[in-house]
């Protein structure tokens, strides 16, 4: 397919995962990855990244900081299946296994400029109370097959979940070409670019 | 008074009161005033903010002009109420009136001081803000106005007056910031009012006149009080009540005083006199009258009623009330103080149209006996199939039931069309003219018209003569005058009708003429249209003869006509001429007179000459010309007729034309024709604007024709009103659209089906129509010139040729409908725009009638329950009678749609995401879909489209009969519809699908992870691990690889040491290998073929060949070879697409053949043998296995030895039987024919194959059955899980069925039984081979998703395709129907996996048949492909294996041992007797020989073809004498099922053909359809020969068994002629 420049957009996102608040848990780590739809293609950058394990931070704030860094530019012709960051956080539990502390999923901000955003956190229970202790004591907690699993809404009535924390992320979006295929996102500073009228 | 006046004056007080702040806030505002110079400036926001933070809303605000001000002093205005000083406490020694009320105010204290805590919290506190912001702020509004100085005026005005009014102020805010209670303060006050009026006048009494002032003060403060949120009202209120309270208290220990007073006292009865009575009553009770109260009562003053209903607005029927009730009810309404507001605006009371309520209520039944919950238990009724009434009348031949009309449609013709070329334009022209031409030479009006004119000639001619002597004269005259008239008449006719002959003919050759320049002009001829002019010679004499004749007669004619016409005209002319003088001469008189009159009237003379007619002098007709007139009709005639002599030209249109060949057309013509191929036509039958059915998508053809021929039959119940069809065109494979309708008209009764014309009629469309190629278009200007002058616009029109009748019933009787449902049909035919019908008065028609009755019944065209007919009354009258034939779902669709539908349909990008989110597997993957449709190739859809287009042919021409097309459609249509089911069933996740979780631990895993822990590190018996498994998503090509591992092959054919080799010594070209194996390996010159030991009989080596990659092993030695050699095959998964549903459906088969290589020596000459070895390599196909992709996805591994599948001849082959038994080992093994081969095969990665999928279908099953079942099935698997446990499947319905229900003795076809009649045995091998040649068709493949569907037999044999279950079920009935003890066994067997055998008892052993290839094992048979038994099934039980092993060879088949089996009916749940799903019996039709010879004629010729097509270097020659042999001898092998026959088989070949090298084996296969056929013969690689002399033969025999299930034997062979 011979697809010209002017004929896709593009999506760079840079920024970081920031910081994770888990009152209950330390020494985590986080995982990232993007889910998207068929239109969409990753250009440049990491699509999927593992960060280091943190500690918590020693003042009142009790902080998890990361600072892990996202950067990935991707292609598209089609707006539907924005692509959506999915975090799974980690960490070790009493015996030092690791388990699952939280998935979460949010997606990448439409418009351009600087967004922070904030996920809530959330992990699957166990099904009965035995296997909750059992779980626990195997330290094998429930998991998601896929964590992309927290970013389609297929399939979800069937878990239960629990809320654990929350992380906050940065992004820092930049597009290309959105508007010249008709798109806007941005916001409401459309007289100040003279719109180029759509070819076709 | 004006409340902002009164505002003024409170603010003034304050500041009298405190001067210094006065004066303070004086300096403030100057200081104001001047920073803002210009005060009536426009307003900046800031300080309007400020303001309107500071003071509430405001109602009372001044103008608009205030507002500047308002700002300008905002500033002061936060600042007061900071710098107000302290109340002054003096205020309360200033007044004596104030001194009583202080006092009385401070007693209340105490009584108050109690409610204020609790008031405290509720209190809002706003209350100093409310007194003070408004006031301030209007204070310096005034002071803004006026600058200053105004206050200053104003202010000393005020102080004086409101002095007193100041100190009464200045106390109440004494106590106001005390008890802390700011609302209640004016209220409080009025309270304190009260109080003193009732239980202190005396006190008062002084008061009373300083009274009014401070009422009317707290009544100010309480009109602003108004103003504030309504809270505060509720606090005052509060206050008020708590207060009472208090004085209540107060009051009650005064009262027991009184109390003391109240003594017995005993008086006579009092009487009071019924009128006292009555006036006291009168005092006390309200009657109210029954008089009409006055409207102006009712009404506001002031106010006229006013009557909705006048100004047209809908106002409902009120309910009906007695008059004089109605009355008493205003009556009293108007003595309540609030009535009023019960009166409309029209002076009567209020009422709802419709006082009952819209849903009904009633009050709970209590009972005490039942509990609720039993009346609302629920009951179980189960669905009974509704069954139509009609179909039982038509059985019962009630001729009410049902009619049947008979459409036959032959064909469609285009008279235009956009693709016509000019060409086609010109052609239908012309053929049109030449129909025309036809039509007239059919009537031959000329002729018909000459004859009449020469009759009337003769009648004139005899009418003139005298003979006729009892004719009057006059009647003669007038007789032949008529006759006269009437040959002009006729003659003017006559030369009309042949000018249009002659143009007519004339405009057909010119047309010719045109196509046949365009023709030259184009290079290339698009219709096979062809017109010849035949000249007939006519007798030039004679014909001259006439001519001159036919010319003077007319001549003559004209001469005595124009001779009348010129004595009528001079007739005429004598009179005017009369005239003329006459006016003349009266002329002359007046002029004379005129003269005389001349001076008196000058102005008259001028009027004079008018008045008169001036006649002009009539000039004299001239007489008429006989030479002109023969000029005339020798002119006419030259032009219409005929000329003398002239040969009489015959216009012939033929269709004998050359339409050139597409490939030598210029290319716009090449494209024409193209996009002509890519259009398809069908016609849509509406009866009654309701589609009914709709003919076959035909291709148009390049003559612009399409043929249907179908005949559809309209079973109706109502007389038709209308018949319509339409036409569609479709261009490849997008949507269709309408071109036109056709209406058709109803046949009379009379009309009867074989009785009826095919009749034409003619549509055309106003579509218009652009194309870019040769074709003209439609509605579009073109022209033939190649200036583009004279131009043409053709419409698209055509014709249908069609039918319609009334059908006949079986006893001869039409099927129409009797004359009374007619005439209903006519009036219903009448109201075709019927929307009476759904306001429910169905029959009625005028639409006038219906206004008419709507104006005099006086409708309220405003109710909305007439809102529907009034406008269709207001559409019908109007004229504009627009009623849809359908129903609207979505009726604001329409606004939605952004873009119409066909744009939307027209778009690439959108039909390539709707095609990609239908999951069509081309575009399933698709991504990245580009933005424009400009960038969106065609060549995208091409393959989609080819694919489409695919299906159709196969279902056309790959299927040689009906039947099976129609089956394939049918098996299509039942694939899609439960393939959409299991996508539904998709969506639904379990848990375990989304969420990974460890087990809940039983006793069992807790034991095993303990005795793990005591396990060695590293036993010294390792165990397998299993392998990991691959999720399918993240795989690409490449990844997946096949590892087919062969072992060894047992039980080889080995090369006959043929007789024939010795006989014939001569061969030169002996095989090489023998001759090596006889003499090096072995070192024994004796070996010959006498020598079983020793011999290397066969040098096979194994192809596997997968996806079109062909692997190989090394060549090993002997019939028992071993090769241990693992092959490696990649796999491709389609598209690309490594989904479980894309892997489920990989049809494709892993084929493991076996070969044995044989070495030629070709060496020529045995000069040259020292010099050099020159052999061929020749490999000879020894037989297959064939193993479904599908099988090894599923089972992850294959292990096993299979049968390998051997043709039953094997020419030059031989199984040497009897040497392996003299060897006296592996007798175990040569207990069962054919061969055998090991192997292994896996797929690495190992795939998780796809979840069965979870749905429970609806059944028609008892609930208690199904649960029955489910409860037998989960105590089977939670004993042995791995073993099968069946005991409901589903139908081809969808539905769940019990699996007893499917077996029941069923009758094999009566021609099996007939040829075994003495030997049950052969019978049930004969059945049994039938049974196998019913094509196999997996489920699994079909049906994406593991689901297996059960067709019962007779679906199975109309559909003549199943899987194992269908076979085994088949074959287990007519087991049950031979008399046999039949089970049907659900386990697994190599290497289908799960799958169904039958189980037999013989006399004294058990026989385990599989189905699918008809052979059948003992109990004990090593080979038996079935490995283990889950369960066996009867017809009337279920019995699980509850045995320690589950190999048929290790357990025992007695059913009745309750250890061994678990019976699902037992005493406990006895079998309740169930039905059968299975027809009664079966019928079978014979199947047609002569389709069968004609397929079989069919096979054999694309089998040619197919093997010339794979050689397409080769010269492939067919010895034709060989053929003929073979041909001959595959009959012989279906009858005795491929056995016993080599041995004759073979001398006769030998016999045949003596001197040629002979390869080649017989197949046999079920038919199904083509193409397995040509993939079994290319998979033998008979082709691969490449010896320049090599022949071929094949032969192809089906021999048909009932209900067309043929057996194909086709039979290859290669020959090679020997020297």
């Amino acid at each position: 397919m011979a697809a010209g420049t002017s004929t896709v957009f593009l999506l760079m996102v840079n920024g970081q995962v920031e910081s994770a608040q888990f009152p209950e848990y330390d020494d985590l780590y986080c995982k990232y990855c993007f889910v998207y739809g068929q239109d969409w293609a990753p250009t440049a950058g990491l699509e999927e990244g593992i960060s280091q394990i943190t500690s918590k931070s020693q003042d009142v704030r009790r902080e998890l900081v990361w600072n892990f860094p996202i950067d990935v530019t991707f292609k598209s012709t089609n707006p539907y299946g924005w692509p959506q960051i999915v975090l799974s956080v980690y960490g070790p539990d009493v015996f030092g296994n690791d388990v699952v502390r939280g998935y979460g999923a949010v997606h990448v901000p439409f418009s351009p400029g600087r967004h922070k955003r904030t996920i809530p956190m959330f992990v699957p229970e166990s099904t009965s109370k035995l296997q909750k202790f059992t779980s626990w004591f195997m330290g094998r907690r429930p998991e998601y097959r896929d964590p992309k699993v927290v970013a389609q809404g297929e399939g979800r009535e069937v878990t239960r979940v629990r809320s654990q924390g929350f992380v906050t992320l940065l992004f820092n979006v930049v597009t290309k070409d959105m508007r010249k295929l008709g798109y806007y996102t941005g916001p409401a500073d459309t007289h100040s670019i003279p719109v180029p009228s759509v070819p076709q | 008074m004006n409340p902002r006046e009164e505002k003024v004056k409170i603010i003034t007080e304050e500041f009298s009161a405190h001067d210094t702040m006065k004066n303070f806030g004086q300096i403030e505002l100057n200081k104001a005033s001047r920073s803002q110079p210009s005060p009536k400036g426009p307003p900046t926001p800031s300080p309007e903010k400020m303001v309107s933070e500071e003071a509430p809303p405001d109602s009372q605000q001044g103008p608009a002009q205030e507002e500047p001000q308002t700002r300008l002093l905002s500033a002061t205005a936060r600042r007061g109420p900071r710098s107000l000083p302290p109340i002054p406490s003096a205020s309360r020694t200033g007044f004596a009136e104030f001194s009583m009320r202080e006092r009385m105010r401070e007693k209340l204290q105490a009584a108050r001081s109690k409610a204020e805590s609790a008031l405290l919290q509720e209190i809002p506190t706003p209350r100093p803000r409310r007194l003070r912001s408004p006031s301030v702020k209007e204070l310096e509004t005034e002071f803004g106005t006026e600058s200053g100085k105004e206050a200053e005026r104003t202010q000393p005005e005020d102080a004086s007056q409101s002095h007193p009014r100041v100190k009464f102020r200045d106390s109440a805010r004494k106590i106001k910031p005390k008890p802390r209670l700011p609302p209640g303060f004016p209220s409080a006050e009025e309270a304190y009012n009260f109080f003193t009026f009732n239980f202190d006048p005396e006190p008062e009494e002084p008061e009373e006149k300083p009274k009014p002032k401070p009422r009317d003060e707290t009544g100010q403060e309480e009109e602003k009080g108004e103003e504030e949120p309504p809270s505060q009202e509720g606090a005052d209120r509060m206050d008020e009540e708590e207060l009472v309270q208090g004085q209540e208290a107060e009051d009650f220990l005064l009262g027991l005083d009184h109390r003391a007073a109240d003594f017995l006292a005993v008086r006579p009865a009092d009487y009071e006199s019924a009128q006292v009575r009555l006036q006291r009553e009168q005092e006390m009770l309200f009657v109210p009258s029954r008089r009409t109260v006055p409207t102006y009562k009712k009404l506001p003053e002031n106010v006229q009623p006013r009557f909705l209903e006048d100004e047209g607005l809908y106002i409902g029927a009120r309910p009906e009330v007695a008059r004089g009730n109605q009355n008493i009810m205003e009556n009293r309404l108007l003595t309540q103080e609030t009535g009023r507001r019960w009166f409309g605006d029209d002076g009567r009371i209020l009422a709802l149209p419709n006082p009952i309520k819209l849903l009904p209520s009633r009050p709970p039944v209590l009972t005490q006996e039942q509990s609720p919950t039993a009346e609302l238990e629920t009951l179980y009724k189960k669905a009974v199939k509704y069954v139509h009434r009609s179909q039982q009348v038509i059985g019962s031949g009630d001729p009410s039931g049902n009619f049947q009309l008979d459409v036959d449609i032959s064909g469609l013709i285009f008279t235009h069309h956009p693709c016509f070329s000019r060409e086609h334009v010109l052609a239908a022209k012309l053929a049109q003219l030449y129909d025309q031409y036809v039509a007239r030479q059919q009537r031959n009006k000329a002729k018909f018209l000459t004859d009449k004119l020469q009759a009337l000639r003769n009648a004139v001619q005899t009418g003139l003569n005298p003979e006729k002597p009892h004719q009057s004269l006059d009647m003669n005259q007038k007789t032949i005058n008529e006759y006269k008239a009437e040959i002009r008449q006729t003659r003017k006719l006559r030369d009309a009708e042949q000018e249009r002959d002659r143009t007519l003919l004339k405009t057909i050759i010119k047309v010719w003429k045109e196509m046949k320049s365009l023709r030259e002009f184009q290079r290339c001829t698009n219709t096979p249209l062809k017109l010849v002019l035949r000249k007939e010679k006519v007798d030039q004499k004679a014909d001259e003869e006439a001519y001159e004749a036919e010319i003077e007669a007319e001549i003559r004619e004209l001469w005595e006509e124009q001779g009348e016409a010129y004595e009528q005209r001079m007739e005429a002319y004598r009179t005017s001429y009369q005239q003329w003088k006459a006016w003349k001469k009266a002329q002359k008189t007046k002029k004379k007179k005129k003269r005389q009159a001349d001076e008196e009237h000058p102005e008259e003379e001028t009027e004079e000459p008018h008045p008169g007619e001036a006649p002009g002098k009539p000039t004299p007709p001239e007489p008429p010309d006989r030479a002109a007139v023969e000029q005339q009709v020798r002119e006419r005639a030259a032009q219409s007729r005929r000329r003398p002599g002239e040969p009489t030209l015959v216009p012939e249109l033929s269709l004998a034309g050359s339409v050139t060949p597409g490939d030598q057309c210029p290319r716009a013509e090449i494209w024409r024709r193209d996009d002509v191929k890519r259009r398809s036509v069908y016609l849509k039958v509406l009866f009654n604007n309701k589609e009914v059915s709709r003919t076959v998508s035909r291709q148009l053809g390049p003559d612009f024709r399409v043929h249907f021929g179908q005949i559809f039959n309209l079973q109706i119940f109502n007389w038709p009103e209308s018949l319509t069809l339409q036409v569609y065109e479709m261009v490849g494979h997008g949507s269709p659209a309408l071109l036109a309708e056709v209406f058709l008209p109803i046949p009379e009764t009379t009309v009867i089906t074989g009785r009826a014309p095919f009749e034409e009629v003619e549509f055309s469309s106003n579509q218009h129509v652009t194309l870019d190629h040769e074709g003209v278009g439609s509605g579009v200007p073109f022209s033939f010139e190649a200036d583009g002058s004279n131009q043409l616009t053709l419409m698209t029109s055509g014709k249908v040729s069609h039918s319609v009748a009334w059908a006949v019933g079986e006893n001869g009787i039409p099927l129409i409908p009797p004359l009374s449902q007619q005439n209903i049909g006519f009036r219903s035919a009448l109201k075709k725009a019927d929307a009476i019908s759904s306001i429910g008065t169905s029959g009625l028609t005028d639409m006038k009638k219906l206004a008419k009755w709507a104006a005099e019944s006086r409708l309220d065209p405003n109710d909305p329950n007439n809102g529907p007919l009034m406008q269709l009354i207001s559409v019908a009258t109007s004229g504009e009678s627009y009623v849809p034939d359908f129903f609207r779902l979505e009726q604001l669709q329409q606004e939605f749609n952004f873009v119409s539908d066909e744009e939307l349909n027209r778009s690439k990008r959108f039909r390539l995401l709707c095609l990609r989110s239908q999951q069509v597997p081309e575009f399933r993957n698709y991504k990245q879909v580009p933005v424009y449709d400009r960038e969106i190739l065609e060549k995208v859809f091409q393959d989609y489209e080819k694919r489409l287009r695919d299906r159709n042919i196969i279902e056309t021409k790959e299927h040689t009969d009906t039947h099976r097309a129609i089956v394939a459609k049918y098996l299509q249509q039942v694939r899609e519809s439960v393939i959409n089911r299991f996508l539904i069933a998709k969506q639904h996740f379990l848990l375990a699908d989304l969420i990974v979780e460890e087990e809940v631990p039983n006793i069992s895993i807790l034991g095993l992870s303990l005795f793990k822990l005591a396990e060695q590190k590293r036993p010294l018996r390792p165990r397998r691990k299993g392998r990991k498994k691959v999720t399918a998503q993240n795989l690409s090509d490449g990844d997946i690889k096949l590892l087919v591992n062969i072992v060894r092959a047992y039980d080889l054919p080995v090369r006959k040491q043929a007789a024939s080799k010795f006989q014939q010594p001569s061969r030169s070209s002996r095989t090489f290998s023998e001759k090596r194996a006889a003499s090096p390996s072995t070192h024994s010159p004796t070996h010959s073929a006498d020598y079983p030991l020793g011999q290397v009989l066969v040098r096979p080596f194994v192809e596997v060949s997968f996806q079109r990659t062909i692997c190989h092993t090394s060549t090993a030695e002997g019939p028992n070879p071993s090769w241990n050699e693992e092959l490696e095959l990649p796999f491709r998964a389609p598209n690309g697409d490594y989904s479980t549903t894309s892997l489920q459906s990989v049809k494709d088969d892993v084929f493991i053949n076996i070969f044995d290589e044989v070495l030629y020596d070709v060496l020529e000459d045995d000069r040259e043998r020292g010099n050099g070895t020159h052999t061929r390599v020749e490999r000879h196909w020894l037989g297959c296995v064939k193993i479904p992709f599908s099988t090894i996805y599923f089972q992850a591994r294959i292990d096993g030895t299979f049968k390998i599948d051997i043709p039953p001849v094997l020419l030059g082959y031989s199984k040497e039987q009897n040497m392996v038994l003299e060897r006296g080992f592996e007798s175990v093994r040569s207990l069962s024919e054919g061969s055998y081969i090991t192997l292994f095969i896996t797929i690495e990665p190992q795939l998780i194959p796809g979840e069965s999928v979870r749905e429970k279908f609806e059944s028609q099953e008892d609930e208690k059955l199904l649960q029955a079942t489910e409860k037998f099935q989960a105590e089977c698997a939670l004993k042995f899980p791995k073993r099968q446990c069946l005991t409901t499947v589903i139908d081809i319905s969808g539905k769940t069925v019990f699996i007893t229900r499917y077996l029941k003795p069923l009758n094999p076809p009566q021609e099996l039984l007939d040829i075994h009649r003495d030997n049950p045995q052969a019978t049930a091998e004969l059945v049994a081979r039938y049974v196998s040649l019913i094509p196999f068709l997996p489920d699994t493949v079909s049906f994406a998703g593991l689901c297996d569907l059960w067709s019962t037999s007779d679906q199975f044999l109309d559909l003549l395709a199943g899987d194992e279950e269908e076979h085994a079920v088949l074959l287990c009935n007519y087991f049950l129907s031979l008399g046999k003890k039949a089970w049907l066994v659900m386990g697994n067997a190599i290497p289908e996996g799960p799958t169904a055998y039958v189980l037999t008892w013989e006399k004294n052993h058990y026989l385990i048949w599989n189905p699918c290839s008809g052979h059948f094992y003992g109990q004990f048979d090593t080979f038996c492909p079935l490995k283990n038994v889950g369960c066996l099934i009867g017809p009337d039980n279920i019995w699980f294996n509850i045995q320690q092993y589950d190999s048929p060879l290790r357990i025992n088949f007695d059913v009745t041992k309750p250890k061994l089996w678990k019976s699902f009916f037992s005493r406990s749940l006895p079998y309740p007797g169930l039905s059968s799903v299975q027809p009664e019996e079966l019928i079978y039709q014979r199947t047609d020989e002569g389709a069968a010879a004609e397929l079989q004629d069919r096979i054999e010729k694309i089998l040619k073809e197919k093997i010339m097509d794979w050689r397409p270097r080769h010269l492939t020659r067919w010895n034709r004498y060989c053929t003929s042999t073979l041909r001959h001898f595959l009959p012989l092998l279906e009858r005795s099922r491929g056995e016993d026959v080599e041995d004759t088989h073979r001398t006769e070949l030998v016999r045949q053909l003596g001197d040629y090298r002979f390869s080649g084996f017989p197949l046999h296969m079920p038919y199904s359809e083509v193409k397995p056929l040509v993939d079994a013969v290319y998979s033998t690689g008979v082709h691969n020969i490449d010896v320049p002399n090599v022949e071929f033969a094949l032969a192809v025999y089906i021999h048909p068994y009932p209900k067309n299930v043929l057996s194909v034997w086709i039979y290859v062979a290669s020959l090679i002629r020997n020297r």
